[in-house]
């Protein structure tokens, strides 16, 4: 089946659309599926919106009457943005949503990414210089005790030197205020 | 405008380049998404704000080179046409989330198209990098050097625990997407692939087609990519990739050998009848065109075909797309029309070969 906007492209996304009462069928090709809106421009080509939806067991995307809370919900302070909106549209509205919304996050995290909740990956090496450091700490301090285990003091004392100077330029970091 | 100037056109000059693996894997891309610290992003900020990102990218990366890349051009979305929009997304040089703030979103891109900077796409950057055939681990570390050179400029919104911190959850902590675009028509005339894509999917892993959703991809072409991306290094990710890709390189070739040696006379037969659609036809559509190209492909793999080259059908896979056809007529076109040039335009290139 063609799709019925391009007429180029097979249909590959189907739905019964509820108009006046009246049912109509769509079909469309992921292209204009996203065009006309049907779909968010997520890579992964399906709607996160609902993706997230299923995962609070809210309404769907498609139902956008809100419940009207009582309660005035927290916005972050610098977008304005509530948690409630947030599920709604699937994304934050800035890096300080993120901080806002803290204690609700976790389970949100451990569903999108597979259980997981916390970044082990690549750091920023000017905004991190402290993480680098904590990490490399980190690094040496099992190296050191690795030193102590086989006897090496003399290797082991060479890095806990190095340790004792990370430390102190980590202080430095903090100082300056560069950590979070 | 001559052919030969289109077709440069059409192709990034990285994709003349062979890369490991490039019977199968097209191209390795990373892309990294990152956000400035103390601006809104994108989805709901105003004009100002989103003036402040473009103007800085503007300001401080346009015209700047960095090591092997040539300088970076800057491009403002408001300057292109609607087909030259249409051309970059079908170049998978930007997406079509940047188009939706067309009066504040922009682009860097290198001189040899490797390299494409989003501003103000979903987060404040997209950085994507590609290389030609099967190298992801290469394109991860020059896309982590590119990374750190823009992070000596911007102060990028991160944390500690969350990373890298991103519009949408999905994708918080690395902000990478690791991708690679494979060519598998082995898999698929062996029916193999309807079984390997659920399995695919259980790793964590994400299959789609080039052209669609679904098993039936457009030409027999699969991107793959990861899904998760928190709680996993960014190597590790590119690495659980890299050995499910070469797994699917594996099968891909013992298909390819089963089918030569079981049923090698309808297998060129299947070949050369597209290679003649392509040579004769008057009227071809992207459907047909994109089954053709792929068949033909397979006939140069395996030496089967041996008078043109691999790397025109990637070309032509490109600029057999709407976006292109409209740019080479200069204008907008029907569809029917465009079959009509589709087909001119494929058999005047394959021409050219002879």
């Amino acid at each position: 089946m063609e799709c019925q906007d391009c007429h180029e492209r097979d249909a590959t996304l189907h739905f019964a659309q509820s108009v006046n009462g009246q049912k109509k069928e769509v079909h469309l090709c992921e292209q204009c599926a996203k065009e006309r809106g049907y779909l968010s421009g997520q890579e992964d080509g399906y709607s996160l919106q609902d993706l997230l939806f299923g995962l609070f067991n809210m309404e769907p995307a498609s139902q956008k009457t809100e419940p009207v809370s009582q309660k005035e919900p927290t916005r972050c302070p610098k977008c304005g943005m509530s948690f409630t909106e947030f599920k709604r549209i699937g994304k934050f509205g800035c890096a300080e949503c993120y901080y806002t919304f803290s204690d609700k996050l976790d389970p949100v995290f451990r569903r999108v990414h597979s259980g997981n909740i916390r970044h082990q990956g690549k750091i920023p090496k000017r905004k991190g210089g402290s993480l680098h450091i904590k990490k490399q700490i980190l690094g040496l301090r099992s190296e050191l005790q690795h030193l102590i285990e086989q006897e090496n003091f003399e290797e082991a004392a060479e890095v806990r030197d190095e340790i004792r100077a990370l430390e102190r330029k980590q202080t430095e970091h903090r100082e300056a205020g560069d950590e979070r | 405008m001559s052919l030969n100037h289109f077709i440069d056109e059409a192709l990034s000059p990285w994709m003349r380049e062979e890369g490991p693996d490039s019977d199968i894997v097209m191209s390795s891309r990373i892309r990294l998404a990152r956000n400035f610290s103390d601006v809104v992003f994108p989805i709901i900020a105003d004009e100002r704000e989103l003036r402040r990102v473009t103007d800085f990218i503007g300001n401080e990366f346009a015209d700047k080179s960095f090591k092997e890349y040539e300088n970076f051009e800057y491009v403002q979305m408001a300057n292109l046409s609607t087909i030259e929009k249409r051309m970059l997304i079908e170049k998978h040089l930007i997406s079509p989330v940047l188009l939706k703030r067309t009066g504040t979103s922009a682009m860097l891109i290198s001189e040899n198209e490797q390299v494409s900077i989003m501003v103000n796409e979903e987060d404040h950057i997209r950085l994507q990098l590609y290389l030609p055939g099967f190298q992801l681990e290469e394109t991860l570390n020059r896309a982590f050097e590119l990374d750190d050179w823009l992070e000596q400029k911007i102060d990028y919104a991160y944390d500690e625990k969350w990373g890298y911190l991103s519009s949408c959850p999905t994708n918080a902590g690395t902000g990478m997407r690791a991708s690679v675009m494979m060519h598998l028509p082995g898999l698929v005339i062996t029916r193999q692939v309807n079984r390997l894509i659920p399995a695919i999917n259980q790793l964590g892993l994400v299959v789609r087609g080039l052209y669609g959703e679904g098993s039936e991809a457009r030409g027999n072409i699969f991107q793959i990519s990861n899904q998760i991306t928190m709680g996993k290094s960014e190597a590790d990710i590119v690495s659980d990739l890299e050995s499910i890709v070469r797994q699917l390189i594996d099968h891909e070739r013992k298909a390819r050998k089963h089918l030569q040696e079981q049923s090698g006379m309808r297998l060129e037969d299947r070949i050369f009848r597209s290679y003649g659609v392509l040579q004769h036809s008057r009227i071809l559509d992207s459907k047909e065109a994109a089954k053709c190209l792929s068949n033909v492909r397979l006939g140069i793999d395996l030496g089967i075909i041996k008078e043109i080259s691999g790397q025109i059908l990637n070309e032509l896979m490109i600029l057999t797309q709407p976006g292109f056809l409209q740019h080479y007529a200069d204008g907008v076109l029907a569809a029917e029309d465009r079959d009509v040039l589709r087909a001119t335009l494929v058999r005047e290139r394959l021409l050219m070969e002879n």
